[in-house]
C-alpha cells in the first residue's frame, strides 16, 4: 500500500517499518494479496474490497497471542509437573513467579480473602508479560500488546471483574456509594466529589488501565523501530556524507540500550496491570476508603 | 491511509477489527481455567504438604525434647529415690546394728548372770552336800578318832550327836558367813 507524505527525506526512502503495526493474515486470501501488493497501483475494486474471515482471525498477531498462551500454559505445566517439598530448580522457578502474584500482590494488596483472586492475577501477569517478551524475542518482535484489542480485552476483563465483585458485596447501591462517597465527607462537599469519584472509578480506570498498556508497548515497540529501520536506511546511504552512516551506527548500537528498556517495561507493565487489578479488587471489596 | 492512524474516530487506541478483542479475552480465559483448576491447586497442595512437613518437624522435635525432658526427670527422681533408700538402708543397717550389739550384749549379760547363778546355785547345793556330808562324816570320825583316844566307845549316840553338833556350830560361827 502507498503512503502519500512519506518521502520527508530525499531520495528513494523504503518503505520499511511503516506497516509494522499492521497484522497480515496468515493464509492471505487473493484479494488480500491483491490489495495489499507493494505496488502503487491497486485495482479500483480495492475499494470496496473486504477482508475473509481468515484474513482478520488468523493473522500473525493473534497466531502469537495463542503463542503465549500455548507457553504460559505450558510454563505453569512444566513447572509444577512433579512438585516435591524440596523445590528442584524449574519447581524453584516457577514458584517465586506465582508466590510474587500470590503473596507480593494478592495477598499484600487484597487480604484475607486473597486466595480466590490468585488465579485471575497469576493468569494476567504470566499472559502480559509473555506477549510482551514478544516484542523483544528475535522470531516475533512485536509485543502482543501493543494491538490496542488485546488491551482493551483484558482492561474489560479486570472491570467486570472488579465492579461484580463489589456489586456482590455490598449491592449495586451500597457498591456506587462505596465506590462515589468517600468516607467522612460532608454534604456539599458529596456534590463535588461524587460525580468526579464516579468518573475515576468507573470510566477512567478501565481506559487507563487499557491505555496504559497498549501505550507503552506500542510507543516502546516504535521507538525500537525508529531506531533500527532508521538506523539500517541511514547506515546504508549513500549521499557522500559519512555522517549519515556515523548516526546510523550510533542509531543502531543505542537500539540496544533501548531493547534493555523494553525488556524492563515488558515485566513492568505485566506487573503494574497485576497490581492495579488487585488493588481495584481490593478498593471495591473493602469495607470503606 | 497513514500508518498507525487506525480507522474510526478514535485514531489507533480502537483495535483494526473485533478479533483482537475477543481472542485476548478467549485466550485470557483458557489460561485463567487451567490456572484455576491444574496450577493453582498444585501450588496450594504443596505449599499446604511443605507446612505439615515442617510444622510436623519441629512437632517431632518437640515430642522428642519433652520426651528427653521426661526421662531426665524420671531418671533424676529415680537417683534420688536410690540415695534416699540408701540412706535409709544405712540407718535402718545402723539401727539394726546397734540393736543387735545391745541384744548380743544383753543376752551376754544373761547368760553370764545365768552361768553365775547357776554355779552359784551349784556352790550352794555342794557346799551344803560338802556341809552335810561333813556334818555325818565329822561327827563319826572325830567319834571315831575321840573313841581311840579315849579308848572307849562313844557309842551312845545321843550324847555323841550333841557333842558334834555343838562343835559344828562353833565351826559354823567361826566360819565367814556367806
Amino acid at each position: 500500500m502507498a503512503y502519500p507524505g512519506f518521502t520527508l527525506l530525499e531520495g528513494d526512502v523504503p518503505q520499511f517499518g511503516v506497516s509494522a503495526f499492521d497484522s497480515r493474515p496468515l493464509f492471505p486470501s487473493q484479494g488480500w494479496q491483491t490489495c495489499h501488493a507493494a505496488t502503487a497501483d491497486v485495482p479500483d475494486w480495492c475499494a470496496t474490497w473486504q477482508p475473509t474471515w481468515t484474513d482478520i482471525w488468523i493473522t500473525n498477531h493473534i497466531f502469537q497471542a495463542v503463542l503465549g498462551a500455548i507457553i504460559v500454559i505450558a510454563f505453569w505445566l512444566i513447572v509444577t509437573n512433579k512438585m516435591r517439598v524440596v523445590p528442584s530448580k524449574v519447581q524453584w522457578a516457577g514458584e517465586y513467579v506465582y508466590n510474587m502474584i500470590r503473596n507480593g500482590v494478592a495477598r499484600d494488596l487484597i487480604g484475607p480473602n486473597y486466595h480466590k483472586y490468585v488465579p485471575f492475577l497469576v493468569a494476567m501477569f504470566s499472559f502480559i508479560i509473555i506477549n510482551n517478551l514478544f516484542g523483544e524475542f528475535f522470531l516475533t518482535m512485536f509485543p502482543t500488546f501493543a494491538k490496542v484489542g488485546f488491551a482493551w480485552g483484558l482492561a474489560l476483563l479486570t472491570y467486570i471483574l472488579y465492579n461484580a465483585v463489589g456489586i456482590k458485596k455490598h449491592g449495586l447501591l451500597g457498591y456506587l456509594k462505596l465506590m462515589t462517597v468517600p468516607a467522612g465527607v460532608k454534604f456539599p462537599i458529596i456534590l463535588l466529589i461524587a460525580p468526579l469519584e464516579f468518573f475515576s472509578n468507573f470510566i477512567t480506570r478501565p481506559i487507563t488501565l487499557g491505555l496504559r498498556l497498549f501505550a507503552n508497548l506500542f510507543a516502546g515497540h516504535l521507538l525500537v523501530m525508529i531506531f533500527v529501520v532508521g538506523g539500517t536506511w541511514l547506515v546504508t546511504y549513500t549521499n557522500n556524507n559519512p555522517l549519515y552512516n556515523v548516526t546510523g551506527v550510533v542509531s543502531l548500537l543505542f537500539s540496544f540500550a533501548i531493547f534493555a528498556l523494553e525488556l524492563l517495561v515488558a515485566y513492568l507493565l505485566a506487573y503494574v496491570f497485576t497490581i492495579l487489578t488487585a488493588s481495584y479488587v481490593a478498593a471495591a471489596e473493602a469495607d470503606s476508603h | 491511509m497513514y500508518p498507525l492512524e487506525g480507522t474510526g474516530p478514535l485514531g489507533p487506541i480502537l483495535p483494526d477489527h473485533p478479533s483482537e478483542f475477543v481472542v485476548g479475552i478467549v485466550l485470557f480465559f483458557i489460561i485463567f481455567f487451567v490456572i484455576w483448576k491444574v496450577i493453582m491447586p498444585r501450588f496450594e497442595k504443596l505449599y499446604d504438604e511443605r507446612t505439615d512437613t515442617i510444622r510436623g518437624g519441629i512437632e517431632r522435635a518437640e515430642s522428642a525434647q519433652h520426651e528427653a525432658e521426661v526421662a531426665l526427670s524420671q531418671y533424676r527422681a529415680r537417683l534420688a529415690n536410690a540415695e534416699e533408700e540408701a540412706a535409709q538402708i544405712r540407718d535402718e543397717a545402723k539401727k539394726a546394728g546397734v540393736a543387735i550389739q545391745a541384744d548380743m550384749r544383753a543376752q551376754a549379760q544373761d547368760e553370764a548372770s545365768r552361768i553365775v547363778s547357776a554355779a552359784r546355785v551349784q556352790i550352794d547345793a555342794e557346799r551344803s552336800e560338802a556341809l552335810e556330808s561333813l556334818r555325818k562324816d565329822v561327827g563319826s570320825m572325830a567319834t571315831t578318832l575321840a573313841g581311840r583316844i579315849l579308848g572307849e566307845a562313844l557309842d551312845e549316840d545321843t550324847r555323841v550327836r550333841r557333842t558334834v553338833d555343838s562343835f559344828i556350830t562353833s565351826l559354823s560361827k567361826d566360819a565367814p558367813q556367806k
